[in-house]
């Protein structure tokens, strides 16, 4: 039974993905693997359309991939499976653990955390990269989009720019979606 | 941070419900992009929190599973009305994301086929590309502060690239390895 399944895997990736929405991105990546709800192309469509439209990251994203799996039903199953977790272990920190973000050992956890988080974040990052900026030709092999990886690059320079960094992602998505439509990518 | 001592009416749920319903339907993003309006919202106008209060959450966020707005809300309502509390003002900020990525969602793929979609989205994924390299660069500097911090780092990439070891299983090493290292480092000092 699907729902089940969302069940679990949502919950599961609630309970691991410390440290805010982003941190959901390498286990919904992982699911591509193990499930057909998505590919990895759209996966990227789906970061794009949640980084765009209101709400927080994380659950934009769950919504969006419990949608993939299982329609509207599947939407609300991740999207609660997904904050359940959180939902539990925040009240009983709210009860019990007053100073809990300065306890030495959950200090002690997070600078071991943290590193690990931007990680697991890159690897899903690098597995966009592989598939968003490759293309595969007639004979089947795979090379690099010369002209995607340039514009990836291009774009990448420019948020080095301390103005351009504030940008809000929306902008980044329109002028990704303007060059696409007028260099026909 | 105590739960206030008060009988928890319909009232006050349903303004939790609609303070965060507002809150999750108007901003973009989620994380520290949420702050001015909660701050607006729950500070300014419906005086449930103090700002330090809402940065004390954020800390917490930080360090706990979920999505820190999110975690956000069900602190905030659980404060106000206990569980139940929690419960209403998580739905509540939860609530407009299953809407709009629903609607979003359907609408899109009726029009996936349609050539300039398909550019768009083609042009659009490039765009993601460089703006998560750019969150992967601010993260690790963030996070990463020593040579353990890179060893860390370097291990979880090429684990979770080169190895089916469940990613779960990569912050759980992670969090013992912190631990252990912060124990030994005490250790030396004693």
């Amino acid at each position: 039974m699907i729902y089940i399944r969302l069940f679990y895997e949502f919950f599961k990736i609630g309970l691991f993905a410390i440290g805010g929405g982003m941190a959901t991105l390498p286990f919904l990546m992982d699911l591509t693997a193990k499930y057909d709800w998505y590919t990895k192309a759209e996966l990227t469509n789906m970061i794009a359309i949640s980084q765009s439209t209101p709400g927080p990251v994380g659950i934009n994203m769950a919504t969006y991939a419990g949608y993939n799996a299982a329609g509207i039903p599947g939407a609300v199953v991740a999207t609660l499976s997904l904050v359940a977790p959180a939902l539990v272990i925040i009240m009983v920190i709210a009860k019990f653990l007053a100073d809990f973000n300065e306890n030495k050992t959950v200090q002690a956890a997070f600078y071991g955390i943290r590193p690990a988080v931007a990680a697991l974040i890159g690897y899903a990052v690098w597995e966009l990269v592989k598939i968003s900026l490759t293309i595969v030709n007639g004979n089947g092999v795979t090379a690099i989009d010369y002209p995607g990886a340039f514009l990836c690059a291009a774009a990448f320079g420019i948020m080095q720019i301390k103005y351009c960094k504030k940008l809000h992602p929306l902008v980044w998505i329109i002028i990704g979606a303007v060059i696409g439509i007028v260099l026909k990518l | 941070m105590n739960i206030k001592n008060r009988k928890i009416s319909g009232k006050i749920l349903s303004e939790l419900y609609v303070s965060f319903f507002k809150i999750g339907a108007l901003t973009f993003g989620g994380g520290l992009a949420m702050l001015p309006m909660l701050k607006r919202e729950l500070v300014d106008s419906k005086k449930w929190v103090t700002e330090e209060e809402i940065l004390d959450m954020y800390a917490i966020g930080q360090c706990t599973p979920g999505i820190i707005a999110v975690n956000t809300a069900t602190f905030v309502g659980f404060q106000e009305a206990g569980i139940l509390g929690g419960v209403i003002a998580t739905l509540g900020m939860v609530s407009p994301s299953l809407i709009i990525i629903c609607l979003i969602a359907s609408i899109l793929k009726n029009f996936i086929s349609l050539p300039a979609v398909q550019h768009a989205l083609a042009g659009i994924r490039i765009m993601v590309c460089a703006m998560m390299l750019q969150t992967v660069v601010t993260m690790a500097q963030k996070g990463v502060k020593d040579k353990l911090g890179v060893f860390l780092f370097l291990a979880g990439f090429l684990i979770a690239s080169f190895t089916p070891v469940p990613l779960a299983l990569v912050v759980i090493a992670s969090a013992l390895t912190g631990m252990i290292a912060k124990k030994h480092e005490g250790g030396k000092q004693a």
